[in-house]
Protein backbone atom coordinates (compact mmCIF):
# COMPACT_ATOMS: atom_id res chain seq x y z
CA UNK A 1 0.00 0.00 0.00
CA UNK A 2 0.96 3.69 0.03
CA UNK A 3 2.90 5.24 2.54
CA UNK A 4 0.22 7.88 4.69
CA UNK A 5 2.23 10.80 3.37
CA UNK A 6 1.58 9.74 0.01
CA UNK A 7 -2.70 10.08 0.66
CA UNK A 8 -1.74 12.95 2.44
CA UNK A 9 -0.33 14.84 0.39
CA UNK A 10 -2.79 13.41 -2.46
CA UNK A 11 -6.07 14.28 -0.33
CA UNK A 12 -4.45 18.10 -0.09
CA UNK A 13 -3.70 18.11 -3.87
CA UNK A 14 -7.32 17.49 -4.43
CA UNK A 15 -8.66 19.93 -1.70
CA UNK A 16 -6.32 23.11 -3.37
CA UNK A 17 -7.49 21.90 -7.18
CA UNK A 18 -11.19 21.71 -5.85
CA UNK A 19 -10.66 25.64 -3.96
CA UNK A 20 -8.95 26.62 -7.32
CA UNK A 21 -12.30 25.17 -9.39
CA UNK A 22 -14.49 26.87 -7.23
CA UNK A 23 -12.14 30.71 -7.00
CA UNK A 24 -11.67 30.31 -10.92
CA UNK A 25 -16.03 29.79 -11.28
CA UNK A 26 -16.87 32.24 -8.87
CA UNK A 27 -14.31 35.09 -11.23
CA UNK A 28 -16.44 33.71 -14.40
CA UNK A 29 -19.45 34.23 -12.99
CA UNK A 30 -18.33 38.01 -11.66
CA UNK A 31 -17.01 38.50 -15.02
CA UNK A 32 -20.10 37.89 -16.77
CA UNK A 33 -21.61 40.17 -14.47
CA UNK A 34 -19.64 42.92 -15.51
CA UNK A 35 -19.99 42.33 -18.60
CA UNK A 36 -23.90 42.16 -18.07
CA UNK A 37 -23.75 45.78 -16.39
CA UNK A 38 -21.50 47.27 -19.35
CA UNK A 39 -24.05 45.67 -22.10
CA UNK A 40 -27.10 47.51 -20.11
CA UNK A 41 -24.98 50.67 -20.14
CA UNK A 42 -24.34 50.59 -23.39
CA UNK A 43 -28.12 50.32 -24.05
CA UNK A 44 -29.14 52.91 -21.71
CA UNK A 45 -26.76 55.55 -23.62
CA UNK A 46 -27.83 54.45 -27.22
CA UNK A 47 -31.97 54.71 -25.14
CA UNK A 48 -30.78 57.96 -24.29
CA UNK A 49 -29.02 59.61 -27.47
CA UNK A 50 -32.61 58.23 -29.53
CA UNK A 51 -35.01 60.18 -27.30
CA UNK A 52 -32.92 63.07 -27.37
CA UNK A 53 -32.76 62.79 -31.22
CA UNK A 54 -36.55 62.20 -31.43
CA UNK A 55 -37.37 65.06 -28.88
CA UNK A 56 -34.78 67.44 -31.30
CA UNK A 57 -36.61 66.60 -34.46
CA UNK A 58 -40.30 66.91 -32.91
CA UNK A 59 -38.54 70.17 -32.32
CA UNK A 60 -37.32 70.65 -35.82
CA UNK A 61 -40.48 69.74 -37.69
CA UNK A 62 -42.43 72.72 -37.92
CA UNK A 63 -45.15 70.53 -36.31
CA UNK A 64 -44.87 72.40 -32.90
CA UNK A 65 -45.11 76.52 -32.16
CA UNK A 66 -42.12 78.02 -31.45
CA UNK A 67 -41.97 78.52 -27.80
CA UNK A 68 -42.80 74.78 -27.85
CA UNK A 69 -39.89 73.85 -29.81
CA UNK A 70 -37.65 75.59 -28.40
CA UNK A 71 -38.44 74.30 -24.45
CA UNK A 72 -37.93 70.80 -26.54
CA UNK A 73 -34.75 71.93 -28.15
CA UNK A 74 -33.11 73.40 -25.30
CA UNK A 75 -33.59 70.31 -22.65
CA UNK A 76 -32.69 67.81 -25.96
CA UNK A 77 -29.44 69.61 -26.22
CA UNK A 78 -28.64 69.73 -22.52
CA UNK A 79 -29.00 66.66 -21.96
CA UNK A 80 -26.89 65.55 -25.03
CA UNK A 81 -23.96 67.87 -23.90
CA UNK A 82 -23.95 67.35 -19.71
CA UNK A 83 -21.00 66.05 -18.32
CA UNK A 84 -20.82 63.03 -16.02
CA UNK A 85 -21.95 65.06 -12.82
CA UNK A 86 -24.68 66.37 -14.61
CA UNK A 87 -25.74 63.93 -16.90
CA UNK A 88 -28.99 62.53 -14.62
CA UNK A 89 -30.39 65.84 -13.82
CA UNK A 90 -30.29 66.80 -17.45
CA UNK A 91 -31.86 63.75 -18.50
CA UNK A 92 -34.56 64.12 -15.65
CA UNK A 93 -35.85 67.87 -17.19
CA UNK A 94 -35.85 66.51 -20.36
CA UNK A 95 -38.44 64.35 -18.76
CA UNK A 96 -40.07 66.59 -17.44
CA UNK A 97 -40.13 68.81 -20.46
CA UNK A 98 -41.35 66.07 -22.85
CA UNK A 99 -44.37 65.53 -20.54
CA UNK A 100 -44.75 69.18 -19.99
CA UNK A 101 -44.77 70.12 -23.92
CA UNK A 102 -46.84 66.17 -24.61
CA UNK A 103 -49.56 66.59 -21.71
CA UNK A 104 -50.67 69.69 -22.79
CA UNK A 105 -54.27 69.39 -23.68
CA UNK A 106 -55.33 68.46 -27.16
CA UNK A 107 -51.73 68.08 -28.45
CA UNK A 108 -51.36 64.29 -29.35
CA UNK A 109 -54.98 64.70 -31.37
CA UNK A 110 -53.65 68.03 -33.36
CA UNK A 111 -50.16 66.51 -33.76
CA UNK A 112 -52.10 63.33 -34.99
CA UNK A 113 -53.90 65.29 -37.44
CA UNK A 114 -50.74 66.67 -39.18
CA UNK A 115 -48.87 64.53 -41.41
CA UNK A 116 -46.18 63.03 -40.24
CA UNK A 117 -47.57 64.20 -36.74
CA UNK A 118 -48.09 60.67 -35.99
CA UNK A 119 -44.76 58.85 -37.02
CA UNK A 120 -43.27 61.63 -34.83
CA UNK A 121 -45.20 60.87 -31.62
CA UNK A 122 -44.79 57.02 -32.48
CA UNK A 123 -40.86 57.35 -32.32
CA UNK A 124 -41.23 59.90 -29.45
CA UNK A 125 -43.47 57.29 -26.88
CA UNK A 126 -41.18 54.53 -28.16
CA UNK A 127 -38.31 56.25 -27.12
CA UNK A 128 -39.35 56.98 -23.71
CA UNK A 129 -40.53 53.88 -23.02
CA UNK A 130 -36.98 52.19 -24.03
CA UNK A 131 -35.29 54.72 -21.77
CA UNK A 132 -37.28 53.58 -18.82
CA UNK A 133 -36.79 49.75 -19.64
CA UNK A 134 -33.24 50.40 -20.48
CA UNK A 135 -32.75 52.25 -17.08
CA UNK A 136 -34.63 49.58 -15.29
CA UNK A 137 -32.45 46.68 -16.63
CA UNK A 138 -29.07 48.67 -16.12
CA UNK A 139 -29.63 49.17 -12.40
CA UNK A 140 -30.84 45.37 -12.10
CA UNK A 141 -27.59 44.40 -13.47
CA UNK A 142 -25.50 47.49 -11.34
CA UNK A 143 -27.72 45.52 -8.44
CA UNK A 144 -26.33 41.80 -9.10
CA UNK A 145 -23.17 42.87 -9.73
CA UNK A 146 -22.58 45.28 -6.58
CA UNK A 147 -23.91 42.32 -4.54
CA UNK A 148 -22.00 40.22 -5.62
CA UNK A 149 -18.34 42.49 -5.24
CA UNK A 150 -19.23 42.69 -1.74
CA UNK A 151 -18.56 38.82 -0.83
CA UNK A 152 -16.08 38.22 1.49
CA UNK A 153 -14.32 36.01 -1.64
CA UNK A 154 -14.02 38.82 -4.00
CA UNK A 155 -13.11 41.13 -2.01
CA UNK A 156 -9.79 39.19 -0.43
CA UNK A 157 -9.11 38.00 -3.56
CA UNK A 158 -8.23 40.77 -6.53
CA UNK A 159 -10.78 38.55 -8.71
CA UNK A 160 -12.72 41.89 -10.01
CA UNK A 161 -9.55 42.79 -11.37
CA UNK A 162 -9.41 46.91 -12.08
CA UNK A 163 -13.44 47.13 -12.76
CA UNK A 164 -14.42 50.10 -11.36
CA UNK A 165 -17.71 49.45 -9.00
CA UNK A 166 -20.42 49.96 -10.91
CA UNK A 167 -23.34 52.90 -9.81
CA UNK A 168 -26.57 53.20 -10.24
CA UNK A 169 -28.33 55.54 -13.10
CA UNK A 170 -30.93 57.87 -10.82
CA UNK A 171 -33.52 59.88 -13.53
CA UNK A 172 -37.09 60.63 -13.48
CA UNK A 173 -37.89 58.94 -16.71
CA UNK A 174 -41.45 58.82 -16.34
CA UNK A 175 -42.54 58.47 -19.72
CA UNK A 176 -45.15 61.53 -21.43
CA UNK A 177 -48.89 60.52 -21.67
CA UNK A 178 -48.78 59.93 -26.05
CA UNK B 1 -36.19 40.39 -35.61
CA UNK B 2 -35.76 36.47 -34.55
CA UNK B 3 -37.17 35.51 -31.51
CA UNK B 4 -36.95 32.57 -29.91
CA UNK B 5 -39.73 31.66 -26.80
CA UNK B 6 -39.12 29.33 -24.32
CA UNK B 7 -42.86 27.66 -22.35
CA UNK B 8 -41.96 26.25 -19.38
CA UNK B 9 -45.74 24.29 -19.47
CA UNK B 10 -47.01 21.35 -21.23
CA UNK B 11 -48.70 23.69 -24.21
CA UNK B 12 -51.68 21.53 -24.78
CA UNK B 13 -52.84 21.70 -20.68
CA UNK B 14 -54.81 25.00 -20.49
CA UNK B 15 -53.06 27.40 -18.51
CA UNK B 16 -52.16 31.09 -18.12
CA UNK B 17 -48.45 31.48 -18.65
CA UNK B 18 -49.28 28.94 -22.24
CA UNK B 19 -52.19 31.24 -23.44
CA UNK B 20 -49.90 34.58 -22.64
CA UNK B 21 -47.15 32.61 -25.29
CA UNK B 22 -49.33 31.64 -27.30
CA UNK B 23 -51.02 35.42 -28.21
CA UNK B 24 -47.99 37.05 -27.59
CA UNK B 25 -46.31 34.49 -30.19
CA UNK B 26 -49.39 35.14 -32.66
CA UNK B 27 -49.39 39.23 -32.07
CA UNK B 28 -45.09 39.34 -32.74
CA UNK B 29 -45.86 37.00 -35.65
CA UNK B 30 -48.18 39.42 -36.86
CA UNK B 31 -45.78 42.48 -36.60
CA UNK B 32 -43.50 40.64 -38.81
CA UNK B 33 -40.89 39.23 -36.86
CA UNK B 34 -39.77 35.56 -36.94
CA UNK B 35 -41.02 33.54 -33.73
CA UNK B 36 -40.06 29.88 -32.60
CA UNK B 37 -41.40 28.32 -29.41
CA UNK B 38 -40.20 25.80 -27.94
CA UNK B 39 -42.43 23.91 -25.19
CA UNK B 40 -42.95 20.71 -23.66
CA UNK B 41 -45.50 18.58 -25.18
CA UNK B 42 -47.67 15.09 -25.37
CA UNK B 43 -46.00 13.03 -28.28
CA UNK B 44 -49.46 13.10 -29.77
CA UNK B 45 -50.63 16.76 -29.50
CA UNK B 46 -51.21 18.97 -32.39
CA UNK B 47 -48.81 22.47 -32.19
CA UNK B 48 -49.20 25.48 -34.42
CA UNK B 49 -46.64 25.59 -36.48
CA UNK B 50 -44.39 28.37 -35.10
CA UNK B 51 -44.19 25.94 -31.86
CA UNK B 52 -41.65 22.67 -31.41
CA UNK B 53 -42.03 19.66 -28.97
CA UNK B 54 -39.28 19.37 -26.27
CA UNK B 55 -40.65 15.93 -25.21
CA UNK B 56 -43.12 15.40 -22.82
CA UNK B 57 -43.45 16.88 -19.29
CA UNK B 58 -43.85 15.04 -16.31
CA UNK B 59 -45.84 15.63 -12.94
CA UNK B 60 -43.77 16.19 -10.27
CA UNK B 61 -44.20 17.89 -6.65
CA UNK B 62 -43.23 21.23 -6.80
CA UNK B 63 -43.77 24.09 -4.52
CA UNK B 64 -46.99 22.92 -2.85
CA UNK B 65 -48.90 21.42 -5.79
CA UNK B 66 -47.81 18.90 -8.26
CA UNK B 67 -46.39 20.13 -11.19
CA UNK B 68 -45.73 19.21 -15.45
CA UNK B 69 -42.46 20.40 -15.41
CA UNK B 70 -39.67 19.03 -18.24
CA UNK B 71 -36.35 18.43 -17.16
CA UNK B 72 -33.62 16.26 -17.35
CA UNK B 73 -30.74 15.26 -20.42
CA UNK B 74 -33.26 15.01 -23.21
CA UNK B 75 -35.22 18.16 -22.23
CA UNK B 76 -31.90 20.03 -21.97
CA UNK B 77 -30.53 18.38 -25.15
CA UNK B 78 -33.09 19.46 -26.98
CA UNK B 79 -33.37 23.16 -25.62
CA UNK B 80 -29.14 23.24 -26.25
CA UNK B 81 -29.79 22.44 -30.41
CA UNK B 82 -33.47 24.66 -30.30
CA UNK B 83 -31.20 27.18 -29.14
CA UNK B 84 -28.27 26.90 -31.91
CA UNK B 85 -29.94 26.07 -34.64
CA UNK B 86 -32.21 28.86 -34.56
CA UNK B 87 -30.12 31.91 -34.64
CA UNK B 88 -32.82 34.00 -32.46
CA UNK B 89 -31.85 37.74 -32.17
CA UNK B 90 -33.66 37.52 -28.48
CA UNK B 91 -34.34 34.39 -26.65
CA UNK B 92 -37.70 35.32 -24.43
CA UNK B 93 -38.03 32.91 -21.17
CA UNK B 94 -41.39 32.77 -19.50
CA UNK B 95 -40.70 31.74 -15.89
CA UNK B 96 -37.13 31.35 -15.34
CA UNK B 97 -37.34 30.13 -12.21
CA UNK B 98 -39.71 27.20 -12.38
CA UNK B 99 -37.02 23.86 -12.64
CA UNK B 100 -38.26 23.83 -16.03
CA UNK B 101 -37.48 24.73 -20.09
CA UNK B 102 -36.76 27.89 -18.82
CA UNK B 103 -34.00 27.46 -16.45
CA UNK B 104 -32.47 24.83 -18.93
CA UNK B 105 -32.95 27.36 -21.68
CA UNK B 106 -30.93 30.14 -19.67
CA UNK B 107 -27.78 28.26 -18.49
CA UNK B 108 -28.07 26.91 -22.01
CA UNK B 109 -28.23 30.62 -23.81
CA UNK B 110 -25.63 33.39 -23.81
CA UNK B 111 -26.85 36.56 -25.27
CA UNK B 112 -29.82 38.71 -25.19
CA UNK B 113 -32.23 37.01 -23.10
CA UNK B 114 -35.77 38.69 -21.47
CA UNK B 115 -37.78 36.88 -18.76
CA UNK B 116 -40.61 36.77 -18.17
CA UNK B 117 -42.06 36.44 -14.65
CA UNK B 118 -45.36 35.21 -14.19
CA UNK B 119 -46.33 33.76 -10.85
CA UNK B 120 -46.63 35.29 -7.52
CA UNK B 121 -47.19 33.85 -4.01
CA UNK B 122 -46.89 35.47 -0.64
CA UNK B 123 -43.83 32.84 0.89
CA UNK B 124 -42.32 30.28 -0.25
CA UNK B 125 -39.92 28.06 1.48
CA UNK B 126 -38.88 26.09 -1.63
CA UNK B 127 -37.53 29.54 -3.47
CA UNK B 128 -35.52 30.83 -0.60
CA UNK B 129 -33.53 27.63 -0.29
CA UNK B 130 -32.99 27.51 -4.02
CA UNK B 131 -32.38 30.68 -4.94
CA UNK B 132 -28.56 30.20 -4.88
CA UNK B 133 -29.11 27.68 -7.39
CA UNK B 134 -31.36 29.59 -9.48
CA UNK B 135 -28.85 32.67 -9.07
CA UNK B 136 -26.58 31.99 -11.63
CA UNK B 137 -28.91 31.18 -14.22
CA UNK B 138 -30.73 33.94 -13.95
CA UNK B 139 -27.92 36.34 -14.02
CA UNK B 140 -27.97 35.68 -17.50
CA UNK B 141 -31.04 37.71 -18.11
CA UNK B 142 -30.80 41.26 -19.51
CA UNK B 143 -33.98 42.16 -19.08
CA UNK B 144 -36.85 41.20 -16.98
CA UNK B 145 -40.99 41.64 -17.54
CA UNK B 146 -43.63 41.13 -14.37
CA UNK B 147 -46.98 40.77 -16.15
CA UNK B 148 -48.03 42.17 -12.49
CA UNK B 149 -47.46 44.46 -9.57
CA UNK B 150 -47.65 40.50 -7.17
CA UNK B 151 -45.52 38.92 -9.77
CA UNK B 152 -42.95 41.75 -9.51
CA UNK B 153 -42.89 41.83 -5.67
CA UNK B 154 -42.42 38.12 -5.52
CA UNK B 155 -39.63 38.86 -7.80
CA UNK B 156 -38.17 41.42 -5.90
CA UNK B 157 -38.73 39.38 -2.79
CA UNK B 158 -37.74 36.35 -3.50
CA UNK B 159 -35.26 36.65 -6.07
CA UNK B 160 -33.60 39.72 -5.79
CA UNK B 161 -33.57 42.26 -8.62
CA UNK B 162 -36.24 44.36 -10.65
CA UNK B 163 -38.72 43.90 -13.23
CA UNK B 164 -40.85 45.94 -15.95
CA UNK B 165 -44.36 45.95 -15.90
CA UNK B 166 -45.95 44.79 -18.90
CA UNK B 167 -49.17 43.19 -17.79
CA UNK B 168 -50.96 40.40 -19.33
CA UNK B 169 -53.05 40.95 -22.97
CA UNK B 170 -55.92 40.08 -23.64
CA UNK B 171 -57.07 39.17 -27.87
CA UNK B 172 -60.59 41.86 -27.26
CA UNK B 173 -61.09 40.46 -30.67
CA UNK B 174 -61.90 37.15 -29.70
CA UNK B 175 -63.99 38.16 -26.74
CA UNK B 176 -65.91 40.51 -28.99
CA UNK B 177 -68.75 38.60 -30.29
CA UNK B 178 -70.68 35.57 -30.05
CA UNK B 179 -73.67 33.86 -29.30
CA UNK B 180 -75.45 33.74 -25.96
CA UNK B 181 -75.91 29.96 -24.83
CA UNK B 182 -78.82 28.36 -25.38
CA UNK B 183 -81.50 28.72 -23.38
CA UNK B 184 -80.39 32.25 -22.35
CA UNK B 185 -81.30 35.26 -24.15
CA UNK B 186 -78.36 37.33 -24.23
CA UNK B 187 -78.03 40.92 -23.95
CA UNK B 188 -79.25 41.56 -27.71
CA UNK B 189 -82.93 41.09 -26.10
CA UNK B 190 -81.67 43.23 -23.20
CA UNK B 191 -83.64 46.23 -24.14
CA UNK B 192 -86.93 44.49 -25.00
CA UNK B 193 -89.36 43.58 -22.66
CA UNK B 194 -88.91 39.95 -22.09
CA UNK B 195 -91.25 37.24 -20.47
CA UNK B 196 -89.19 36.12 -17.60
CA UNK B 197 -87.82 39.64 -17.61
CA UNK B 198 -85.50 38.94 -14.33
CA UNK B 199 -81.95 38.85 -16.36
CA UNK B 200 -79.20 37.00 -15.43
CA UNK B 201 -75.84 37.58 -13.29
CA UNK B 202 -72.91 35.58 -14.19
CA UNK B 203 -69.63 35.02 -12.70
CA UNK B 204 -66.31 32.87 -13.75
CA UNK B 205 -64.23 31.97 -11.81
CA UNK B 206 -62.55 29.15 -9.13
CA UNK B 207 -65.78 28.11 -7.22
CA UNK B 208 -63.78 26.59 -4.79
CA UNK B 209 -61.37 29.02 -3.94
CA UNK B 210 -62.77 31.54 -1.19
CA UNK B 211 -60.68 34.28 -2.34
CA UNK B 212 -62.74 34.49 -5.95
CA UNK B 213 -65.55 35.66 -3.40
CA UNK B 214 -68.66 33.42 -4.99
CA UNK B 215 -69.86 33.49 -1.13
CA UNK B 216 -70.43 37.04 -1.01
CA UNK B 217 -72.63 36.31 -4.72
CA UNK B 218 -74.42 33.40 -3.39
CA UNK B 219 -75.31 35.63 0.09
CA UNK B 220 -76.16 38.59 -2.29
CA UNK B 221 -78.18 36.34 -4.60
CA UNK B 222 -80.43 34.92 -1.39
CA UNK B 223 -81.88 38.39 -1.37
CA UNK B 224 -82.24 38.98 -5.19
CA UNK B 225 -83.65 36.20 -5.84
CA UNK B 226 -86.52 36.23 -3.47
CA UNK B 227 -87.11 40.00 -4.75
CA UNK B 228 -87.02 39.28 -8.14
CA UNK B 229 -88.74 36.28 -9.48
CA UNK B 230 -86.72 35.46 -12.83
CA UNK B 231 -83.70 36.36 -11.93
CA UNK B 232 -81.13 33.33 -13.25
CA UNK B 233 -77.17 33.09 -11.58
CA UNK B 234 -74.73 32.01 -14.29
CA UNK B 235 -71.69 30.21 -12.66
CA UNK B 236 -68.75 28.74 -14.44
CA UNK B 237 -65.06 27.76 -13.80
CA UNK B 238 -63.09 24.78 -12.29
CA UNK B 239 -65.16 23.60 -8.58
CA UNK B 240 -67.34 21.15 -7.22
CA UNK B 241 -70.80 21.72 -8.44
CA UNK B 242 -73.17 19.97 -6.16
CA UNK B 243 -71.00 21.74 -3.34
CA UNK B 244 -71.93 25.07 -4.67
CA UNK B 245 -75.62 24.16 -5.04
CA UNK B 246 -76.32 22.99 -1.61
CA UNK B 247 -74.73 26.63 -0.30
CA UNK B 248 -78.14 27.96 -2.33
CA UNK B 249 -81.56 27.81 -0.21
CA UNK B 250 -84.01 25.32 -1.93
CA UNK B 251 -86.39 27.32 -3.54
CA UNK B 252 -83.66 29.43 -5.63
CA UNK B 253 -81.74 25.86 -6.50
CA UNK B 254 -83.50 26.14 -9.91
CA UNK B 255 -82.49 29.46 -10.82
CA UNK B 256 -78.84 28.36 -10.13
CA UNK B 257 -76.82 27.40 -13.41
CA UNK B 258 -73.54 25.62 -12.84
CA UNK B 259 -71.64 25.09 -16.10
CA UNK B 260 -68.53 23.57 -14.30
CA UNK B 261 -65.38 23.94 -16.56
CA UNK B 262 -65.95 25.29 -19.65
CA UNK B 263 -64.17 25.50 -22.85
CA UNK B 264 -62.88 28.76 -24.00
CA UNK B 265 -65.85 28.87 -26.77
CA UNK B 266 -68.36 28.52 -24.01
CA UNK B 267 -66.82 30.75 -22.01
CA UNK B 268 -66.87 33.75 -24.30
CA UNK B 269 -70.39 32.53 -24.84
CA UNK B 270 -71.21 32.94 -21.25
CA UNK B 271 -69.79 36.33 -21.27
CA UNK B 272 -72.74 36.90 -23.84
CA UNK B 273 -75.59 35.54 -22.40
CA UNK B 274 -75.95 37.40 -18.83
CA UNK B 275 -76.87 41.16 -17.95
CA UNK B 276 -74.05 41.64 -15.50
CA UNK B 277 -70.93 40.15 -14.94
CA UNK B 278 -69.58 40.19 -11.37
CA UNK B 279 -66.25 40.03 -9.84
CA UNK B 280 -66.89 39.46 -6.59
CA UNK B 281 -62.96 38.69 -5.76
CA UNK B 282 -61.94 39.37 -2.23
CA UNK B 283 -58.04 40.52 -2.99
CA UNK B 284 -55.25 38.59 -4.15
CA UNK B 285 -56.16 39.45 -7.65
CA UNK B 286 -53.49 41.70 -9.46
CA UNK B 287 -55.18 42.53 -12.53
CA UNK B 288 -58.17 39.88 -13.78
CA UNK B 289 -57.97 38.61 -16.31
CA UNK B 290 -61.51 36.99 -16.29
CA UNK B 291 -62.62 40.94 -15.98
CA UNK B 292 -60.55 41.94 -18.98
CA UNK B 293 -62.40 39.22 -21.01
CA UNK B 294 -65.70 40.28 -19.94
CA UNK B 295 -65.04 43.72 -20.64
CA UNK B 296 -63.82 42.99 -23.89
CA UNK B 297 -67.19 40.65 -24.55
CA UNK B 298 -68.96 44.31 -23.92
CA UNK B 299 -70.39 42.62 -20.47
CA UNK B 300 -72.09 45.16 -17.90
CA UNK B 301 -69.53 44.70 -14.91
CA UNK B 302 -70.52 44.86 -11.24
CA UNK B 303 -67.15 43.92 -9.35
CA UNK B 304 -65.61 44.62 -5.76
CA UNK B 305 -64.14 47.73 -5.13
CA UNK B 306 -60.12 46.16 -4.43
CA UNK B 307 -57.57 48.00 -6.09
CA UNK B 308 -56.52 46.48 -8.90
CA UNK B 309 -59.95 46.34 -10.56
CA UNK B 310 -60.90 49.32 -9.47
CA UNK B 311 -57.69 51.08 -11.64
CA UNK B 312 -59.01 48.72 -14.51
CA UNK B 313 -62.11 49.94 -14.19
CA UNK B 314 -61.33 53.01 -13.85
CA UNK B 315 -62.48 54.17 -10.71
CA UNK B 316 -66.50 52.93 -11.42
CA UNK B 317 -66.35 54.34 -15.40
CA UNK B 318 -66.26 51.40 -17.16
CA UNK B 319 -67.53 49.50 -14.83
CA UNK B 320 -70.08 49.67 -11.71
CA UNK B 321 -67.94 49.08 -8.50
CA UNK B 322 -69.24 47.60 -4.77
CA UNK B 323 -67.81 47.36 -1.13
CA UNK B 324 -65.83 44.55 -1.16
CA UNK B 325 -67.15 41.40 0.76
CA UNK B 326 -70.86 43.18 1.20
CA UNK B 327 -73.71 41.28 -0.14
CA UNK B 328 -76.07 43.70 0.78
CA UNK B 329 -74.54 46.38 -1.23
CA UNK B 330 -73.48 44.00 -3.92
CA UNK B 331 -77.33 42.86 -4.35
CA UNK B 332 -78.11 46.66 -4.21
CA UNK B 333 -76.24 47.32 -7.34
CA UNK B 334 -77.15 44.75 -9.14
CA UNK B 335 -80.74 45.30 -8.60
CA UNK B 336 -79.73 48.80 -9.48
CA UNK B 337 -78.32 48.11 -12.68
CA UNK B 338 -80.84 45.69 -13.65
CA UNK B 339 -83.28 47.78 -13.85
CA UNK B 340 -81.26 50.63 -15.93
CA UNK B 341 -80.85 49.24 -19.03
CA UNK B 342 -79.58 52.79 -20.68
CA UNK B 343 -76.20 52.83 -17.82
CA UNK B 344 -75.96 49.12 -18.17
CA UNK B 345 -75.51 49.96 -22.03
CA UNK B 346 -73.41 52.78 -21.08
CA UNK B 347 -71.18 50.92 -19.02
CA UNK B 348 -70.58 48.25 -21.71
CA UNK B 349 -69.74 50.78 -24.39
CA UNK B 350 -67.17 52.05 -21.60
CA UNK B 351 -65.59 48.91 -20.90
CA UNK B 352 -65.18 48.21 -24.46
CA UNK B 353 -62.95 51.31 -24.65
CA UNK B 354 -61.13 50.88 -21.58
CA UNK B 355 -60.22 47.32 -22.32
CA UNK B 356 -58.27 48.71 -25.38
CA UNK B 357 -55.01 49.27 -22.98
CA UNK B 358 -54.79 45.69 -22.52
CA UNK B 359 -55.30 44.80 -25.92
CA UNK B 360 -52.42 42.01 -26.89
CA UNK B 361 -51.11 44.31 -29.42
CA UNK B 362 -50.34 47.59 -27.14
CA UNK B 363 -49.12 44.57 -25.09
CA UNK B 364 -46.87 43.15 -27.85
CA UNK B 365 -45.19 46.56 -28.64
CA UNK B 366 -44.37 46.66 -25.29
CA UNK B 367 -42.73 43.33 -25.38
CA UNK B 368 -40.68 44.04 -28.81
CA UNK B 369 -39.93 47.75 -27.20
CA UNK B 370 -37.93 45.60 -24.44
CA UNK B 371 -36.78 43.07 -26.92
CA UNK B 372 -35.01 45.97 -29.18
CA UNK B 373 -33.87 48.02 -25.88
CA UNK B 374 -31.59 44.31 -24.72
CA UNK B 375 -30.46 43.22 -28.40
CA UNK B 376 -27.73 45.80 -28.85
CA UNK B 377 -25.41 45.63 -31.98
CA UNK B 378 -25.63 42.92 -33.91
CA UNK B 379 -25.17 40.08 -31.15
CA UNK B 380 -27.15 37.32 -31.13
CA UNK B 381 -28.01 33.98 -28.63
CA UNK B 382 -25.66 31.43 -28.72
CA UNK B 383 -25.12 27.75 -26.78
CA UNK B 384 -22.59 28.78 -23.75
CA UNK B 385 -21.01 26.35 -22.11
CA UNK B 386 -22.19 24.21 -19.03
CA UNK B 387 -22.87 26.83 -16.63
CA UNK B 388 -20.19 29.82 -17.12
Amino acid sequence: MFPDWIIDVLFWVAVAFLAAVYVSWRATRLDRLHVRVETARAALDAALVRRAAAALELAASRLLDPATSLVLATAAHEARTADADNREFAESDLSRALRAVVDQPEFASTLEAKSDGQAVLEELSSASAKVAYARRFYNDAVAAARIARRKLLIRVLPLAGRAPLPGFFEIDDAPPGI
Amino acid sequence: MKVGIVCPYTWNVPGGVQQHIGDLAEALIGFGHQVSVITPADDDARLPSYAVSAGRAVPVPYNGSVARLAFGFLSSARVRRWINDGGFDVLHVHEPAAPSLGLLACWAAAGPIVGTFHASYQKSRVVSVTAPILQSALEKITGRIAVSEAARKTLVEHLGGDAVLIPNGVDTERYAMAEPLPGWPGRAAAGAARPDAGGALGFLGRMDEPRKGLQTLLRAFEILGRERPGLRLLLAGPGDADDVIARVPPELRPRVVVLGMVSEADKIRAYHSVDVFVAPNLGGESFGIVLAEAMSAGAPILASDIEAFDRVLLGGRAGALFPVGDAAALAAAAGALLDDPARRKRLSAEARAAVRAYDWSSVARDVVRVYETVAVDSAVVVESGLGA
